[in-house]
């Protein structure tokens, strides 16, 4: 996905001569080609990023469409007054890229993870979210909605999804359709999801954009009043949206996401992944508990 | 004192004295600035404050807002009868300035150090669309506590923002928690060209405020808290307290 981030606003930058990009002195070689291109519009503006995402309102008042990219913890939970206050409350526009997701620098340790992006970002009215499920998808999304006038938020993550949908911003996707249970797949979880439900009836949904949240397509899509959550953050993050949506009947809810500790391991993201569950074998036995 | 500043400030008595809110002593201390920039510097029409070709200025140390306030009404951005809703439940003007409700009010601030940095991304963005249009950003020296301030002076001086001027409200509010000490010396080890000025003398002001530079300059306006109610002035009990009716007829006697 980082790739396709760097192509992707190469391209917005040569199409749009209000695009303007701030590095946090991360992705700087990547943008090496954009750094000469467009020197009055590329910044390498350095670590100090609740000032960067001050500027980037300035800039967005100025009528620029800014792309602020740094590590998730770094450009979310260090900088979540000034996207509070300096784009949410002033009603400004612009977009805030991140790398890193949950634990993608699980080497690194505690500092760098950020399992709790998105749910503090949802608590902030106004910001957009979205989480790509692939290269693809980032591209797609990105393009649909950089320049709408909002704060939105886009995870790229080290997690992918090897098959592409055509993904609309603010629009779950019908993946599959069943009667037993529906499943609520954001971004990477999709495949994880999938493998785990094969030969079950069950319905697919898969959500990219989780705020503004899809309500017509999960209420259209969940006649079996059993959900099956899966979130590639902090679990249970989309739970008000789910049960406001579905508010109307008898529902059971199951949910896979980050449990809410400190994760002190190391290692792989992989690694993590296991410990937590984010498993064929651990969603299946959630799935199967829920259709029993 | 000065007579229309006299009216002005009587308007932010009058509207915090009525609505039991608003920083009283933070208006007075910046308040002599505020008039000279709007009186005498900016380049921005009241009837059209969202000119793409315009001065611009932010309020960084919000809870000043009163002083905006009095300065835009009597600018004619808006009636100063709006005056007489300050803080009410659906006024325009609040505790704090908010730029899509109040015309004139460019940035919403209130936090201390958002104002500054934003007004960074407004002065490179004027760079880049190669305008002459310049940005006064005012801060307070309890703001300065901020590490926001020296973010934004370090990235003000990397992107040479020649078009910005930072007034530093010195009025010493904070030396009971954090003293910044001298100020000026420290935006020019940031690389700022500085001035300091007696943040009272309009002469002074207006001066600093039209000064050449050929990087950012930061104005060290010593001020004086609460200036001109005398037993208002750099007295803390003051800082976030409206005044009653006794009060208010005694602060008004001071200031005459």
């Amino acid at each position: 996905m980082r790739k396709q981030f760097v192509k992707t606003v190469e391209s917005i930058l040569e199409q749009d001569e209000k695009a303007i990009l701030l590095l946090g002195d991360i992705g700087v070689f990547g943008f090496k080609k954009a750094f000469e291109t467009f020197p009055d519009r590329v910044f390498n503006i350095g670590i100090l990023e609740q000032s960067t995402v001050g500027l980037a309102a300035g800039l967005s008042m100025q009528g620029f469409v800014p792309v602020v990219h740094t590590i998730a913890p770094f450009l979310i939970e260090r900088s979540l007054e000034q996207l509070k206050n300096d784009f949410c409350y002033q009603n400004l526009g612009g977009n805030f890229v991140s790398v890193g997701a949950s634990y993608d620098y699980a080497t690194l340790g505690c500092t760098h993870h950020c399992p709790g992006d998105v749910g503090m970002l949802k608590n902030i009215p106004g910001m957009e979210i979205v989480l790509p499920g692939n290269a693809e998808e980032f591209d797609k999304l990105f393009r649909q909605s950089y320049a709408n006038g909002k704060p939105t938020y886009f995870r790229l993550s080290e997690k992918q999804n090897s098959k592409n949908y055509e993904v609309k911003f603010g629009k779950a996707e019908i993946v599959k359709k069943g009667k037993l249970a529906t499943i609520i797949a954001v971004g990477p979880m999709l495949e994880l999801a999938m493998m785990a439900s094969e030969g079950l009836d069950v319905t697919i949904l898969y959500y990219t954009t989780v705020i503004p949240f899809d309500k017509k397509t999960l209420k259209e899509n969940s006649e079996s009043g059993k959900i099956l959550l899966c979130e590639p953050y902090y679990a249970g993050a989309l739970l008000p949206e789910i049960l406001e949506t579905l508010s109307s009947k008898p529902i059971s809810i199951e949910s896979v996401g980050v449990p809410s500790r400190m994760m002190t391991n190391y290692g792989t993201a992989c690694e993590h992944d296991e410990a937590i569950g984010f498993t064929y074998k651990n969603i299946r036995e959630k799935l199967l508990k829920l259709i029993k | 004192m000065n007579n229309p500043l006299k009216k002005l400030k009587q308007m932010i008595m009058r509207a915090s004295a009525k609505s039991g809110e608003g920083h009283i002593p933070s208006a007075f201390s910046v308040l002599d600035i505020l008039w000279v920039l709007y009186d005498k510097v900016l380049q921005i029409d009241p009837k059209n404050p969202r000119a793409t070709d315009r001065d611009f200025f932010i309020l960084s140390k919000g809870h000043a807002s009163l002083a905006l306030y009095a300065v835009l009404a009597e600018k004619g951005f808006f009636s100063p009868s709006e005056l007489e809703n300050f803080g009410k439940f659906d006024s325009m003007l609040g505790g704090h300035p908010d730029r899509n409700k109040v015309p004139g009010v460019e940035a919403s601030t209130g936090s201390l150090g958002h104002g500054f940095p934003i007004s960074i991304g407004i002065a490179m963005g004027l760079k880049i669309r190669r305008s002459v249009r310049k940005v006064f950003v005012l801060i307070g020296d309890g703001e300065c506590n901020e590490g926001t301030v020296w973010e934004s002076a370090l990235l003000a001086s990397h992107h040479n923002l020649s078009n910005l001027r930072c007034i530093v409200d010195y009025n010493h509010s904070t030396d009971r928690a954090l003293a910044m000490g001298d100020i000026a010396e420290k935006f020019k080890s940031f690389g700022w060209n500085t001035c300091a000025i007696n943040g009272h003398n309009h002469k002074e002001i207006h001066n600093s405020l039209i000064k050449k530079s050929d990087k950012p300059m930061a104005i060290i306006a010593n001020t004086i808290k609460g200036y001109g109610a005398k037993s208002m002035e750099n007295n803390p009990a003051w800082h976030h307290k409206s005044p009653s009716p006794e009060e208010f007829n005694v602060l008004l006697e001071e200031m005459s």
